[in-house]
Order: structure tokens, then C-alpha cells, then sequence
């Protein structure tokens, strides 16, 4: 903020108090020509205005805030840019990207400025971080038998998973996977739950109506159902098996998936987005496109870390 | 000596004008020099102008109200920024006009929920929040997914904000009506929801 700033601030703000502490006096004293405890002489229904004192209490509290004003824009930046003798500030605002609030934070912690965040940052860190590191230390399929830790899994879980997976974490029939099935797109080791939250994932199942047309559809459809041991009609679902060649590009020719492309497996009657045979015929139609955001930037690695441990727990501890 | 003090007691009109002169002191300091001042008027790096399409979504979230229920201001506080992110700065709302920072959360701050979740959970969150999060208690918006844009006041929109400082260039408000006709208002909304707080990279 320029001087010229600082200045206007400083006069108005200052200036109003005066002000205040002048009008204070001005009314304190008797003008009115009307000696004190004497009727005004206005009268309604009865009642008489007498001119009386400001009451004492109530002018005396007024000082109070007058010195305590002064005494904040002293201490407390108000003025401008004036910062106030004890530097206080709530955090660093005038920052431009992330890159520039990280150094300024990690500044502000290296030299105990007092700034209210980077103090809670650091207090945070210290009471915090030596934990994390230690749960680091262990790999998450141990991690996951630590009572602790995955008591605050879950509740980095619920905070930042559960909007999607639900708040048990059996998902939802709307394409966001149960996670507690032991049944895995991608895989369900420790690295692995570890790399789809570092790097989220993006689900890509193209439509098939376009090629196959809707015939085409429905003889895949009756071939995927029989997969899991569904009745189908027979002539359809050996048309669709000769028409899987295309689909076994991803889910493989037995039709038990590729965790490397996150392909599901068809033959376990487990649905991401619904198995009957309406929405089989909707996914084969126009494709479905699953999104797992990635997480690095909102949790860190050793948060995540701890997260991976709560979700593996739940198809291999309990 | 007659009462000084009487000519304002008995004098409605004039009280009023040092009534006003008084107020008007508090908004030169405080407000006058925000208005002049490089923190407040620098944009952060990553900053760009809305989309056709993301300016219609954002006069949806005026016209339906989120406001209301969702701030879009994390403060501060180690317990905001653990929750939603990096806490939002001035340099973010530079261009906007109104602010929809809010003052009461109902529901979850919105300042960064840019690219949190898949359009497709904002899609089946916006007509039914309960098949997504069964403990909301949000009311559903499936309307938005079948009104349709027109598109017809997107360009005088984007030349006020453009006349305001928005840095729009003359292909982008040419293309903005073909933009936007024809989409949904969710699919609008979902735009404009999803570049929510991206912009501090």
C-alpha cells in the first residue's frame, strides 16, 4: 500500500477518534442553559425530560474504547501499511500461485514470524508429522492391522473419499467403486491402491452402438450376462462371443479384465454400473468414462499413505 | 444561551446529511483504498476469464441460489485449508462481479471444488444428491438437465464484464452465442463448477 494510502488511512482513522474524544467532552459539559436535575420542559402523558449527566459508567466505558482503539492500531496492523510493532499478520494474501505461498509459508515458519497460519501450520506439523512419518516407515498391507492408523485413514476417508464411495465405502451403483468387495479395477495391493490416489485414474470404456449396431449390442450383451453363469439365449450369446473379439482387447478373451487398463472382469457378477441387462446395453451403447481424481496435491504422499492402509483394511482386516 | 444540539434535534433533513457525512468516513478508509490497491487488483498467475459456457453456469448458481448454502471463501485456518485447500485470495476474484463468496455454509465451501469430483458424480449429485451422499440434505436440481441454453444474452454478458475488465478478445464473445445454444443448464453449471479455485496453480 502506497504512502499516500497509509497517510489518508492514518488521518481518518485517527482523526475519527479525536474526534470522538472531542465530541465526548463537548457533550459532558452543560449547554443547554438549564441548570442539571431540571426539567427541560418537555412533558408527555406524565413523563418530564430532565437534563441530566451523560451516566458515568457509560462514559467512562467510552474512554476505555477510545485507548483501547489507539492502542490496537499500535499494536494490530490498521493503518495502512503500517503493520503494527508486533508484525502480526493472518496470513501471507498477496500471493500469486501455489509455488509462491509455499516458500513465503515455509519463510514465515523458518523465522517465526508471527503470522496466525504459518503458526498453526507449524504447530501442526510438529504434532503431526513425526506420526506420519512413522506410519510411512511401514508398508500399507502392515499398516493396515495398525488400529490407529486406520482410524485415521478413515477419517482422512470420510473426509475426502467418501462424497463418491459412500460414507460405509461400499460406492454407489452409479459407476463409484465399493471398496470393501476386495474386487479391483486396477488392483488392490498397497503400491497400487497407493498410485491411484497419487495419480487418480480416468476409467475409458468406449460405445459400441455406432459399429455394432443395436443387434450387435444385444448379442454382446447376452454373451457378457452368460459370463457370470447368467440364462441367456443361446443363438444370441454365440453371435456375441464371436463379436467379444473386439471387447477381449481390454477385458481379455475369458473375460476376466486387465487391472493394468483398469478393465473390469465380467465373469463375477460385480457391476460398476449397474448388471442388468438394460444397463449392460447402456454401457455397451455409449461407453462409460470413470474418473478417480488424483490426490497428491490435496493429501501428500504420507497422507495417502495412511488412506490406502483404511481402504486395503476393508477387504483384508475385517 | 439556546441549546446548540437543538437545531439537529429539531432538523430531520440535516441530521440525515451528518448522519451520511459521518458514515462516509468509515468507507474512505476502508473502502476507498482497496480500490487503488495492487493486492486487491492483481490477478494470481493462472487466472483466465470465464468461458461462454461457464459464465452462463455461474448466472444458474445465481439464479438457483447456491449462494445461500455454499460460501466460496476458505479463511485462513489450518481447519479450512485441511478441509478445502489452499485458503482463496484476492487475486482470484479480481474479475468478479458480484462475489459469490457467501456468508453461510449449510453445505461444504465451494471456493476450490474445481476438479474434485468427475463431472459425471456433479451430474448425478445435481438431480439426486442422496444417490451420491446418502446424509445430504441438498435438494435436487434435475431441471438443469433438461432446460436448455439459448444462448441469447451471452454476448452483451460477456461485453459488460469485458467493459469491467474482464480480458475477453473479440473471437471469444463472437463465438460464445454457438458455444453455449444447445447445452443443458447442467452441463453449464458442471462448466462452471469444475474450474471452481483451479486457477492458484
Amino acid at each position: 500500500m502506497s504512502m499516500f494510502w497509509t497517510i489518508w488511512i492514518s488521518v481518518i482513522s485517527l482523526g475519527t477518534i479525536f474526534g470522538c474524544y472531542v465530541l465526548l467532552k463537548w457533550c459532558l459539559s452543560n449547554k443547554t442553559g438549564v441548570e442539571e436535575g431540571v426539567s427541560m420542559g418537555h412533558e408527555f402523558d406524565g413523563i418530564e425530560e430532565l437534563n441530566n449527566q451523560l451516566p458515568r459508567w457509560w462514559t467512562i466505558l467510552f474512554y476505555i474504547c477510545i485507548v483501547w482503539g489507539v492502542a490496537y492500531l499500535i499494536i494490530y496492523p490498521g493503518l495502512g501499511g503500517f503493520k503494527g510493532v508486533l508484525g502480526w499478520t493472518s496470513s501471507n494474501q498477496g500471493v500469486l500461485s501455489l509455488e509462491e505461498s509455499r516458500l513465503a509459508l515455509q519463510q514465515d515458519i523458518e523465522e517465526g514470524n508471527i503470522n496466525e497460519y504459518a503458526l498453526q501450520i507449524k504447530y501442526a506439523n510438529e504434532q503431526f508429522d513425526p506420526i506420519f512419518a512413522e506410519y510411512a516407515k511401514t508398508p500399507v498391507e502392515d499398516l493396515a492391522f495398525n488400529d490407529e492408523a486406520v482410524q485415521v485413514g478413515k477419517r482422512l476417508f470420510l473426509q475426502n473419499c467418501a462424497q463418491c464411495h459412500g460414507s460405509n465405502a461400499k460406492g454407489a451403483a452409479t459407476g463409484f467403486p465399493n471398496l470393501t468387495d476386495d474386487d479391483w479395477l486396477y488392483g488392490g495391493s498397497g503400491d497400487k491402491i497407493k498410485e491411484t490416489l497419487v495419480l487418480g485414474r480416468r476409467g475409458a470404456m468406449p460405445g459400441w452402438l455406432n459399429s455394432m449396431g443395436e443387434d450387435g449390442v444385444a448379442e454382446v450383451v447376452a454373451y457378457t450376462l452368460s459370463l457370470s453363469g447368467r440364462d441367456v439365449d443361446t443363438a444370441l450369446k454365440e453371435k456375441g462371443k464371436a463379436r467379444f473379439a473386439v471387447c477381449a482387447a481390454c477385458h481379455g478373451m475369458d473375460g476376466k479384465g486387465n487391472q493394468l487398463l483398469g478393465a473390469p472382469n465380467l465373469t463375477d457378477n460385480i457391476w460398476l454400473y449397474g448388471g442388468n441387462e438394460k444397463s449392460v446395453t447402456q454401457t455397451l451403447y455409449y461407453g462409460r468414462n470413470g474418473v478417480m481424481p488424483a490426490f497428491n496435491e490435496t493429501l501428500g504422499e504420507d497422507k495417502i499413505h495412511v488412506v490406502a492402509a483404511y481402504v486395503y483394511s476393508l477387504s483384508n482386516t475385517q | 444561551m439556546k441549546n446548540p444540539h437543538e437545531l439537529l434535534e429539531k432538523n430531520v433533513g440535516l441530521l440525515t446529511i451528518l448522519i451520511l457525512i459521518a458514515i462516509s468516513f468509515g468507507a474512505m478508509a476502508q473502502i476507498l483504498p482497496l480500490m487503488f490497491d495492487q493486492q486487491a487488483l492483481q490477478p494470481v498467475k493462472g487466472l483466465r476469464p470465464y468461458t461462454a459456457l461457464e459464465m452462463e453456469g455461474r448466472d444458474i448458481y445465481i439464479r438457483e441460489g447456491c449462494v445461500g448454502c455454499h460460501s466460496q471463501m476458505i479463511r485462513p485456518f489450518r481447519s479450512e485449508t485441511e478441509r478445502y485447500g489452499h485458503y482463496s485470495v484476492a487475486g482470484e476474484s479480481v474479475w468478479e462481479r458480484p462475489f459469490l463468496w457467501g456468508s453461510k455454509r449449510t453445505g461444504p465451501d465451494l471456493a476450490r471444488v474445481g476438479q474434485r469430483y468427475s463431472d459425471e458424480w456433479h451430474r448425478v449429485h445435481l438431480i439426486n444428491p442422496r444417490d451420491v451422499v446418502p446424509e445430504s440434505n441438498m435438494p435436487g436440481y434435475p431441471w438443469l438437465a433438461e432446460n436448455k441454453l439459448d444462448g441469447k444474452d451471452i454476448v452483451k454478458k460477456m461485453e459488460v464484464n469485458r467493459m469491467l475488465g474482464m480480458p475477453y478478445t473479440d473471437e471469444d464473445i463472437a463465438g460464445a452465442e454457438a458455444a453455449v445454444k444447445g447445452k443443458t443448464e447442467m452441463e453449464a453449471l458442471i462448466a462452471y463448477l469444475q474450474q471452481l479455485g483451479t486457477h492458484l496453480k
